[in-house]
């Protein structure tokens, strides 16, 4: 039996209605991969992070982390829906980063990073204090600790946000478009971020993008979403320098003309 | 036509039955605020829960408080729970608004961002965390003026309670009328009261929004 | 999908009442009630009426009158609303015939509760005047319009089309209000209830009724607002304006 893989989305399928987001998705991440999911809008990338996090039921199929069912549990030797305990335990080793930072606001941006550790975790005040000042240097915000969310700006939400979610000591991360919603200007101090905790931490990523640059030079691996379908994948170099598919090829040109 | 000599006569015992009428007001209140944060919580529990929740608060929204004043100070005794008559009727001011302000809160559950449940769960926090610490507190600020305005409205609403023989303020006058013959002056005063009151409170309330406003906003 | 809840509601509210008037128990007192329930409906759409003459005017009269007109529609409104139905009832009742004024109680109620739902109109309709967007008021100034031909034909129907939710609450408290004539001797259906318990004691079937029949008012009107609103919403907005 080979070692498996940090995520396994095994005949993953989503429908909304009579209309199908994912038709029978099959993806592996290992252990430690940056995975980047590009793709025209409305193919599907969202989707396969936000059933990861458990913020979208699947309608079939099974997803697998860290070598464990997650939407289900095995129960004398059968397979059985997740429930919530179950759900629970597994997700906490999944850490997300929204597009729209989805920062409490009515919290500082340490606030922020301590809830979930002391509440969920059970880690003393202190400590989760400690440790989130840290990850906030980390991100470059250890002046703004005790800045609400209404009083920073886009990029320094976002680095908040990924503090946040760093300090759940995930051991898988998901990035969905975090910087579409930013000026120009700002992406680059949150992906120095990214870049940062891509190399400091030993964590699994995946990451939709828009940025091609940065997928190009991060990810060990890329794939191409079409309709619901993984329609080409490999490595950054196959990928950007010689995709195989027309339809990968075509996207690539929309976009690097565009950008 | 106005005898002021009077006015002052009756005034300390009408001070005395608006007493009675803050409390009523004061414990109504509470009771509606809190049964009305419990009903919209339900509502956000499930659907189905959401449903019955959604008819009561219809039923009770469609009948007059009068009636429901009756049936409580009526009704209960024949089913073995006898309540004085200024706690039945503060119970059903109670239950009455409580029907409203379920709505007002279930607005400001509606207002909260999707996302803000959405990060909650990205960090695994539990569902009573997520609506203690994360929803709570950004649901509630913006609706406190709404459930100021029920607050002045059921203060406006106690002299119903006359009708149960509870000495409020307007029993008060009606007995007095009734002893001296004379309804301009006990009648016109507590009319004076509950309109200052509910100017002064209706000022207070905009203030109270225009702050909210400005440190929310 | 709320609509038919509501519809489900009232079907089953006639349902009860057409059961239980065939019950002993409850139909010796199916009679009384229904005089009381008649006398409520009339002095509910008489209160209505009149609630909606004074909101168009008192709303027009602030907005636009001039200052004495403006001070007169401003202290009504807020007297009106700072004080409660019972209240004004009780003072028109027991205090204007202390200055001579001679009412029936049936005129005293009809006056009491419109001029106390008319308040709060009031600032219904302005409120919803003052939300048409000013754009509306350039066009029809650019078309040379007088002011009274701007709010008729221009800003009135637009603004008529957010008025009819709230207006569909404020008839709900106008019925409801209607309950506090008995207080005031006029024979209604609280006024009947009250009558036949003191009489029989038999308070369970009778507020029963009384319930029953009141929530069949309110859930009437409730849904007919809302059939009123989708019509107005499709037949002022879209059909005909912009
Ligand atoms: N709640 C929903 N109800 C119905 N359809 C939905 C819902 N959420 C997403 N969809 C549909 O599912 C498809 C995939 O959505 P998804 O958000 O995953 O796309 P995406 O690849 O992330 O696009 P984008 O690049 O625009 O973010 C889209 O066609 C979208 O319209
Ligand atoms: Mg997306």
């Amino acid at each position: 039996m080979t070692e498996m893989p940090m995520v396994r989305y095994e005949n993953v399928s989503k429908r909304y209605g009579a209309f199908t987001v994912l038709d029978n998705l099959n993806l592996d991440v290992a252990r430690g991969e940056k995975v980047s999911i590009i793709g025209p809008s409305g193919s599907g990338k969202t989707t396969v992070l936000r059933m990861l996090m458990t913020l979208e039921s699947i309608n079939g199929g099974t997803l697998w982390v860290d070598g464990e069912p997650m939407t289900h549990m095995s129960k004398n030797g059968r397979l059985v829906p997740a429930d919530a305990r179950h759900i629970r335990r597994i997700r906490a080793k999944i850490g997300m980063v929204f597009q729209s930072f989805n920062l409490f606001p009515h919290m500082t941006a340490l606030g922020n990073c301590i809830e979930a550790p002391i509440t969920v975790l059970g880690m003393g005040r202190k400590e989760a204090e400690e440790r989130a000042a840290e990850l906030l240097d980390m991100v470059g915000l250890s002046a703004k600790k005790d800045h609400y969310p209404g009083q920073l700006s886009g990029g320094q939400q976002q680095r908040v946000a990924i503090a946040r979610a760093l300090a759940m000591r995930p051991k898988i991360m998901l990035f969905d478009e975090v910087t579409s919603a930013l000026d120009p200007e700002l992406v680059g101090e949150v992906l120095q971020v990214i870049r940062r905790i891509g190399a400091e931490h030993d964590l699994t990523m995946l990451m939709v993008t828009h940025q091609m640059g940065f997928a190009k030079e991060f990810s060990d691996r890329v794939c191409f979403f079409y309709q619901g379908k993984i329609c080409e994948q490999g490595p950054p170099a196959q990928i950007f320098g010689n995709p195989q598919n027309e339809r990968t090829r075509q996207f690539l040109n929309a976009v690097l003309e565009a950008g | 036509m106005w005898d002021w000599a009077f006015t002052i006569d009756i005034l300390p015992v009408l001070a005395r039955a608006a007493v009675i009428t803050v409390q009523a007001t004061a414990i109504g209140f509470v009771i509606a605020a809190l049964l009305g944060l419990v009903l919209a919580s339900i509502r956000l529990s499930s659907p189905a829960a959401g449903l019955v929740v959604a008819i009561l608060v219809e039923l009770v929204r469609s009948t007059p408080l009068l009636i429901q004043i009756f049936f409580l100070f009526f009704v209960l005794p024949k089913v073995g729970i006898v309540l004085d008559a200024f706690t039945a009727g503060v119970l059903a001011i109670g239950l009455h608004y409580a029907a409203y302000c379920s709505e007002v809160y279930r607005a400001g559950f509606e207002n909260v961002p999707r996302g803000q449940w959405e990060a909650s769960i990205a960090l695994n926090l539990s569902p009573w965390t997520t609506f203690k610490d994360i929803i709570l507190p950004q649901a509630l600020p913006p609706v406190v003026p709404a459930l100021g305005n029920y607050l002045i409205a059921l203060f406006k609403e106690t002299p119903l309670l006359s009708a149960i023989a509870v000495v409020e303020l307007m029993q008060r006058a009606k007995i007095i009328g009734s002893e001296t013959f004379r309804y301009t002056e006990p009648v016109t005063l507590v009319g004076l009261f509950f309109l200052v009151m509910s100017l002064l409170s209706a000022g207070l309330v905009r203030v109270l929004d225009g702050w909210l406003s400005r440190r929310y906003g | 999908m709320w609509i038919r809840v509501l519809a489900a509601m009232l079907a089953a509210t006639l349902t009860a009442i057409v059961i239980l008037s065939f019950q002993d128990g409850f139909k010796v007192f199916v009679p009384g009630l229904l005089q009381g329930a008649w006398l409520t409906v009339q002095i509910a759409v008489l209160g209505a009426l009149l609630a909606v003459v004074m909101a168009l005017t008192a709303a027009l009269a602030k907005l636009y009158g001039p200052l004495p007109l403006r001070w007169l529609a401003v202290a009504y409104i807020e007297i009106f609303r700072g004080t409660s139905a019972l209240v004004q009832l009780f003072w028109l009742y027991f205090v204007l015939p202390q200055f001579g004024i001679f009412m029936d109680a049936f005129p005293v109620a009809v006056l009491a509760l419109g001029l106390n739902i008319g308040a709060y109109g009031a600032e219904v309709v302005r409120g919803a005047i003052r939300a048409v967007p000013k754009g509306q008021w350039e066009a029809s100034t650019a078309l040379n319009m007088t002011r009274a031909q701007m709010l008729r034909r221009i800003i009135l129907p637009q603004a008529f089309v957010a008025m009819i939710p709230p207006w569909g609450n404020l008839f709900i408290e106008l019925v409801k209000s209607t309950s506090l004539v008995s207080l005031i001797t006029l024979a209604d259906l609280t006024f009947k209830a009250q009558q036949m318990n003191q009489a029989t004691l038999q308070t369970v079937p009778i507020f029963t009724l009384v319930l029953l029949l009141y929530l069949a008012i309110s859930l009437t009107i409730t849904i007919c607002m809302r059939f009123t609103e989708g019509w107005a919403a499709k037949g002022v907005l879209h059909g005909k304006a912009s």
